[in-house]
């Protein structure tokens, strides 16, 4: 398919962490899309990213691949675990509107970065995605390579609580589980980050333990709550002002710290829908401010589209 | 195409998708065979046999021997008279916009006849194709592409990449969505990715088998069973059989391969269920089994690929994925057993188990107290259960020991507690139980896999050193989920499961969250239905009023404490009393009590607290009617049981039912039913009330000898029937009603009901009003159809 397969799968040795990073960027550029950068916040999923949340709003075509370190404090397991972390990458792609050789390209994705389907058995498992932080469900799969999910692949359907006009395609990869797999490698901190014998735990371990034990014990729950009590009214604040970057800025804000408190264990099974459920609507209002704020501008270069 | 008929051919449809999910596959299949039979049906066309088939990429249909275009027809049109007014023919000219030549004239009336020819049948299938697809009902669609800058846009499951459309060996030319049909499909997504093209129907399977996809659903289940079984077999094991995998991986495979893999035998600590539970539904692999029927460290794995190195690198990735989910697992399992599960149910302090029903330690505490009344009332005995099942019931009904009267077995063959510290000690445990039954809820094992609630709590009680009985009752006090599951026979599980559901069904009926048409959120019909099985089951003589009461009684005493600290003594005690007692009535008199007390807002507990016993108690009859009909009982005679009206015990109910059923199965029976709705509707036609039965007065004149039979019979059968409805015998009962039957058929035969003489007409409607009654002694026939 690409003639990435063939220097992939000539032998040698496989890609180290940031190789196969730089491949994935390469591929995906040379099918044009944008090379973004990581978004500057703590978020619990690429999806997250303005990138992908609020470019899957309007009618414009949008294609982009970034890589977004992903903070989930409940995942923690202070560097003991071999494959649990509390920081990690997705490597996401959108691409609007989706197009019709998708599952071909990401197919093509994985030959690029050395995964040989001769070998090994890739699928396309049903799991619907949602994000009710979100308001966003979409329709897909898990991609399993040998039975170990590698890849989620979403077709958009809402964002915001609104319909994708046009759906939006989203592959998020699991890099550190797709390194292991390339680098046949049991224990994530075993991974080559590069070629020079530097690993994934001489980069990472430390923070995992730290930042684990930040996570679980230390972080200041008056402060969280305060910090959560700030950022959403500094989103209305940005909403009420007309500016939903910025509100949705504050919305992720609020998102992350919300996962703080879970971790710390201060958030009842009660209260959890409760906060989840102010950032949701957090996050729609950001959208609808958006949208609202857009659509001048979507109408006049696109007049079939509505809302 | 059928060599015996040139002027009829296959057709083959082919509608190839992104990789369609599993569980949609069977029902996908069935609606496009139902809807394209519709859509021939409505053109006149039928096909001689519609095959369906399915896998993850298509969804395909062949329908045999299609005539190749639609039957010629006549269509007839009837007008006026040709007497009638000119005004008559031109306005039905008019209608047809024939002209008064083109009319037929039969019998002095116009006719319109349209000659309509057949249609070409490939013109049909153009216009069906589209239709199909649009129509399609899959339980979730999508939208995407550059189409779908409109949500008006075709949706279909995942998006949808090519149609073949074949009438013999002919395109039927449709365009859906921009895709336009044709002969080309795709094979394997990687043995095969390029183009096929096929000839016809008949050469279908065996191109796309050469590309290495089995279109035939069935045949890829079949070879996963086998080779799943082989494998294992070869390994010295034996496959878990699990057809709702073998479904699952037939539907996420065109090409199975099962392949057999191993894991760390140290996993083996966990319980089996667990890893079972992991390797099916995280993984969908199957399990295995050695010699000994102990869980092997063994699993199958099904690819959808002929690997180049014959699946070892597969294999090595499978059994690295399943390690990982294992370690996950037994992680959890130990640190959940270093926690005392007294000390987890704690933890449910903090769980809402409903907003409007409180937490679900609130909910806990409900159950131990109705668990402990119902072995302290003596409704849960030492030996229930005992006689039908000993380790946790099977799927079937077992028979009673005594086949005439299963009631007598409850009394007769079980042994009564010995004595009150039995009786304690069973309450303790039954307690004890429900105190912890919740508890694996806040475990990490039950967090990550919720269908394991029950089960790990068993395991950890079992761990902990309680008592087996309280174990084995925390394990499965959720069953029956359903019909067809396990019934619980053991006395403490029996207390805790149903003390659980009735406690679920009063809360939630108190609050009004009823279910509605299809509407069943918190699952109460399944709650309803596994009370009625558990009472069934074991016998449990139980007044449902009673137990509802004293649930009620739990909910709603501190409800009204806390609305009315101060309330007069003699009403609290009235109030005690209400829920207590199984009187229905008795809750009337209390609440004209408490609105003579003016006191509203008890008053308003007391009145909801009432309306949800009485929608309680209908909710069961409608349930049990609906579980009985499934175990073949009729739901006319529950319904003459009902009808009786005060039956609120369901082993004595269903007991008459099924004698009831069994006796209007006989001849006696049958004619007795005909003679008592002869008499029945005689008596509706005088106004003969069965409410208000005629004073039994000394006959005026000398009755007629079928007439005196029939008095001397109904003086025989009364107190038979009587005294064996008292005795709970209700084939006794029918026996004595049996004996009616020819003293009643003679009486119509010769005796005339409607004399001239008013004395004997009052006297004899009078006597039919007796059989009447005699016989609802037993049931109230009017119910029984037929």
């Amino acid at each position: 398919m690409t003639d990435a397969h063939n220097t992939s799968t000539g032998g040698a040795r496989p890609l180290s962490f940031q190789s196969m990073i730089l491949r994935l960027h390469q591929y995906w550029s040379d099918r044009g899309c944008l090379i973004l950068q990581p978004y500057d916040m703590e978020m619990g999923a690429g999806t997250f990213h303005p990138a992908t949340t609020l470019r899957a709003l309007g009618p414009e075509p949008w294609n982009a691949a970034f890589v977004q370190p992903c903070r989930r404090p409940t995942d923690g397991r202070y560097g003991e675990n071999p494959n649990r972390l509390q920081h990690y990458y997705q490597y996401q792609v959108i691409l609007k509107p989706s197009p019709p050789d998708l599952q071909e390209l990401y197919l093509g994705s994985l030959l690029a970065i050395g995964v040989d389907v001769t070998t090994h058995d890739i699928r396309f498992v049903e799991d619907d995605w949602e994000s009710p932080t979100l308001g966003a469900w979409g329709l897909g799969w898990e991609v399993w390579c040998d039975g170990m999910e590698v890849t989620q692949f979403t077709y958009f359907q809402q964002m915001g609580g609104f319909d994708c006009k046009p759906v939006a395609g989203e592959l998020t990869y699991g890099l550190e589980r797709l390194a292991m797999y390339i680098q046949d490698v049991d224990n994530v901190y075993d991974l080559a980050f590069n070629d020079a014998g530097v690993s994934y735990g001489e980069v990472f371990l430390e923070n995992e333990r730290q930042m684990s034990t930040w996570n679980f014990e230390v972080a200041d729950t008056d402060a969280l709550f305060d910090a959560f009590r700030k950022h959403t009214a500094e989103c209305e604040n940005s909403l009420a002002a007309k500016l939903p970057i910025a509100a949705y800025e504050q919305a992720i804000k609020a998102s992350h710290v919300f996962n703080l408190l879970q971790a710390r264990g201060v958030i009842s099974v009660a209260e959890r829908q409760a906060y989840m459920g102010r950032v949701r609507d957090l996050a729609k209002g950001a959208c609808a401010a958006q949208i609202e704020k857009m659509t001048p501008a979507w109408q006049a270069r696109y007049p079939e589209w509505s809302l | 195409m059928n060599p015996a008929d040139q002027n009829a051919t296959d057709f083959l449809l082919e509608l190839r998708s992104e990789e369609i999910p599993a569980r949609m596959q069977a029902k996908a299949r069935e609606d496009l065979s139902r809807l394209f039979a519709a859509e021939l049906a409505k053109a006149g066309l039928a096909a001689s046999e519609i095959v369906t088939y399915a896998t993850p990429r298509r969804l395909a249909l062949i329908a045999r021997d299609l005539p190749l275009a639609t039957q010629a027809v006549s269509e007839e049109v009837k007008g006026p008279k040709t007497s009638a007014p000119p005004q008559a023919l031109d306005g039905f000219l008019r209608k047809t916009g024939l002209t008064r030549e083109q009319l037929t004239e039969r019998n002095g009336v116009f006719f319109a006849v349209t000659e309509k020819p057949g249609r070409a049948t490939a013109d049909v299938l153009a216009e069906a194709i589209p239709a199909i697809i649009r129509a399609f009902p899959w339980p979730k669609s999508m939208r995407w592409g550059d189409a779908s800058a409109s949500t008006e846009s075709l949706r279909w499951v995942r998006p949808l990449h090519g149609i073949v459309a074949l009438l013999g060996e002919d395109v039927v030319p449709v365009t859906v969505a921009g895709i336009e049909s044709g002969a080309v499909t795709y094979g394997h997504r990687f043995h095969h990715p390029g183009p096929i093209t096929i000839g016809s129907a008949a050469d279908y399977a065996d191109k796309l088998r050469l590309c290495h996809v089995i279109v035939d659903q069935d045949e890829r289940a079949a070879i996963i069973r086998d080779r799943a079984g082989a494998l294992a077999a070869e390994a010295g094991l034996e496959l878990v059989p699990d057809e709702g995998l073998v479904a699952e991986n037939a539907g996420l495979t065109e090409w199975p391969v099962p392949l057999l893999g191993r894991f760390d035998a140290a996993f083996l600590d966990v319980p089996p269920e667990v890893i079972q539970l992991t390797a099916r539904v995280n993984q969908k692999y199957f399990v295995c089994r050695s010699s000994d029927g102990k869980l092997a460290n063994a699993f199958v794995c099904t690819a959808n690929i002929d690997a180049t190195d014959g699946g070892a690198k597969i294999v090595e990735g499978n059994r690295k994925v399943l390690a990982a989910r294992l370690s996950d697992a037994r992680f959890f399992y130990d640190t959940d057993l270093k926690v005392p599960l007294e000390d987890q149910a704690k933890k449910l302090e903090k769980i809402v188990f409903h907003e409007k029903l409180g937490t679900v330690a609130d909910k806990v505490d409900r159950v131990a107290k109705l668990a402990r009344w119902l072995v302290e009332e003596g409704i849960i005995l030492l030996g229930t259960g005992r006689g039908t099942s000993e380790a946790g019931g099977g799927g079937e009904p077992q028979a009673a020991p005594s086949e005439q009267n299963p009631l007598h077995h409850a009394s007769g063959a079980v042994p009564l507690p010995a004595s009150g510290e039995d009786k304690q000690h069973l309450a303790n445990l039954a307690e004890r139980a429900a105190r912890l039954c919740k508890a694996d809820l806040v475990t990490g094992m039950v967090g990550e896999f919720p269908e394991l609630q029950g089960l790990m709590g068993g395991y950890y009680a079992a761990a902990q050193s309680e008592d087996p009985q309280v174990a084995e009752a925390i394990r499965d006090h959720y069953k029956p989920v359903g019909q067809g599951d396990d019934v619980p026979t053991a006395p403490v599980t029996v207390a805790v499961s149903l003390a659980d559901k009735l406690d679920t069904l009063v809360g939630f009926y108190l609050e009004g969250l009823t279910p509605t048409g299809s509407r069943d959120p918190f699952a109460l019909r399944r709650a309803a239905i596994a009370v009625i099985i558990l009472i069934e089951r074991n016998y449990l003589r139980l007044s449902l009023v009673q137990a509802l009461n004293h649930q009620i009684r739990t909910y709603d005493l501190p409800r009204i404490r806390s609305i009315s600290p101060e309330l007069p003594a003699p009403l609290s005690d009235l109030i005690e009393q209400m829920f207590e007692s199984s009187d229905p009535n008795y809750a009337d008199r209390i609440i004209a009590d408490a609105k003579a007390g003016r006191d509203a807002k008890v008053l308003l507990v007391l009145e909801r607290a009432l309306a949800a016993r009485g929608q309680l108690l209908d909710f069961f009859a409608d349930r049990l009617k609906v579980q009985q009909r499934e175990a073949g009982v009729r739901h006319d005679l529950i319904d003459a049981v009902f009808a009786l009206g005060g039956e609120d015990d369901l082993v004595r109910l269903l007991a008459r039912v099924r004698a009831l059923q069994s006796f209007v199965g006989t001849d006696d029976g049958a004619n007795l039913l005909a003679g008592y709705k002869r008499a029945a509707n005689i008596l509706k036609k005088e106004g003969v009330d069965a409410s208000a039965p005629l004073p039994k007065e000394p006959l005026s004149y000398t009755p007629e000898k079928d007439e005196a039979a029939l008095i001397a019979a109904l003086d025989a059968a009364e107190p038979a029937a009587a005294s064996a409805v008292e005795a709970e015998d209700f084939e006794a009962a029918m026996a004595a009603l049996a004996t009616l039957r020819a003293p009643i058929d003679a009486f119509f035969d010769t005796v005339t009901v409607n004399d001239p003489d008013a004395a004997k007409r009052a006297a004899r409607l009078a006597l039919l009003a007796r059989v009447r009654a005699s016989v609802h002694t037993v049931a109230d026939f009017s119910k029984i159809e037929g």
